[in-house]
């Protein structure tokens, strides 16, 4: 069911959204685990949409899922795999590019945005769900999260900002490790690794994230907003590069081949990379 | 704490069983996790959060790749120790 009460609370298929108190909080609601697929970047795109309105009443913007299994397990490859399938290589092409245009211009604008933005994480955070949380300010991840980005396993790189965001957060180093091996890191070692701020107790990070939201509406806005925009630069170029590399290896055999391993897989370890 | 091979089966075997509300007496060493408990492999990497959590290592999911008892399971993070 889709709801919609002025532009201060959403309740869409795949997510909703409420502000109250200053706080907008942002809910992933997709089973199984938030899988992002049109529907999903429709209800950002219109997230977006009213995000001016909402910044003009709120300070902050908190993130989180509400499935048992995570945050979220990244872009819908079944959805990707149907579709390609469906098409000519061309049309597909252009498809998977219109899709990554979009999507890079929700996540910029949330990247951009005025308010303090803070994800809390819990359990499965992998591919497109990492590159949601990169573009908040703060990560509060409880101890039974899990980051990754497994696109290599499909001949792919991550397509939704990742790489240029964490490369501007943090060590050249480890992004080069998480992104060539595919392997996945836990909350503890993520925040060592430095792009996780905050680690919590199972099940406690929304709570957290709450709390630091409420820290945050003790400050004047324009200079949080001022802070924000100094010591958080929107790595537009690369993000472009990014879009245009993965439109090129989209084409190769190989992603076909892994997508279909993927969906096709009757495995139970298809994402043990 | 310097662990045996068995402890650290004996403490997987008992974090797993809490884990997915299982009796620890109904898990063996050599049983496949996955058939055993039932599990995907979501719920596999959230096991193995929790295995790092405790022993207090760090175990790249590549290492874990066909591995599918608590028996190996438990070379891998000893190996860590």
């Amino acid at each position: 069911m889709t709801g919609c009460t002025g532009n201060n609370s959403f309740t869409g298929q795949t997510l909703s959204w409420e502000l109250r108190e200053g706080v907008i909080e942002l809910v992933l609601h997709r089973e199984p685990c938030n899988e992002i697929g049109s529907h999903t970047l429709v209800e950002l795109e219109q997230f977006v949409a009213v995000l001016p309105d909402l910044e003009e009443q709120a300070h902050a913007l908190i993130l989180y899922s509400k499935q048992a299994s995570g945050f979220c397990a990244g872009a819908d490859l079944r959805e990707l795999y149907a579709s390609a399938s469906a098409l000519q290589k061309k049309e597909a092409l252009l498809g998977v590019r219109d899709f990554l245009e979009r999507i890079h211009a929700v996540l910029n604008r949330m990247d951009a945005s005025s308010l303090t933005t803070i994800a809390a994480v819990h359990g499965v955070c992998f591919g497109g769900g990492l590159e949601l949380v990169l573009v908040c300010d703060i990560i509060i991840a409880d101890k039974m999260a899990r980051f990754c980005f497994p696109e290599l396993r499909l001949g792919l790189i991550p397509g939704f900002g990742g790489i240029p965001r964490l490369k501007r957060d943090m060590g050249n180093a480890v992004v080069r490790d998480l992104l060539l091996t595919g392997r996945s890191l836990n909350a503890t070692k993520a925040q060592a690794a430095g792009w996780v701020s905050q680690v919590v107790g199972e099940g406690e990070s929304l709570r957290v994230a709450r709390g630091t939201a409420a820290q945050i509406g003790k400050f004047d806005r324009a200079t949080s907003a001022a802070a924000k925009a100094f010591i958080k630069p929107i790595p537009r170029e690369e993000l472009r590069r990014e879009i245009d590399i993965f439109c090129e290896l989209f084409q190769r055999p190989a992603v076909e081949a892994g997508l279909r391993k993927f969906v096709e897989s009757v495995d139970a370890q298809p994402y043990l990379p | 704490m310097t662990r045996t091979q068995d402890q650290t089966i004996d403490e997987i075997l008992m974090l797993a069983a809490a884990q997915f509300k299982v009796a620890r007496e109904t898990l063996s060493a050599d049983d496949d996790f996955f058939k055993t408990l039932g599990i995907d492999s979501l719920q596999a990497l959230s096991l193995l959060t929790r295995l790092e959590n405790h022993f207090d290592v760090e175990l790249p999911d590549y290492e874990l790749q066909g591995v599918s008892d608590f028996r190996t399971l438990a070379e891998r993070i000893q190996a860590r120790l």
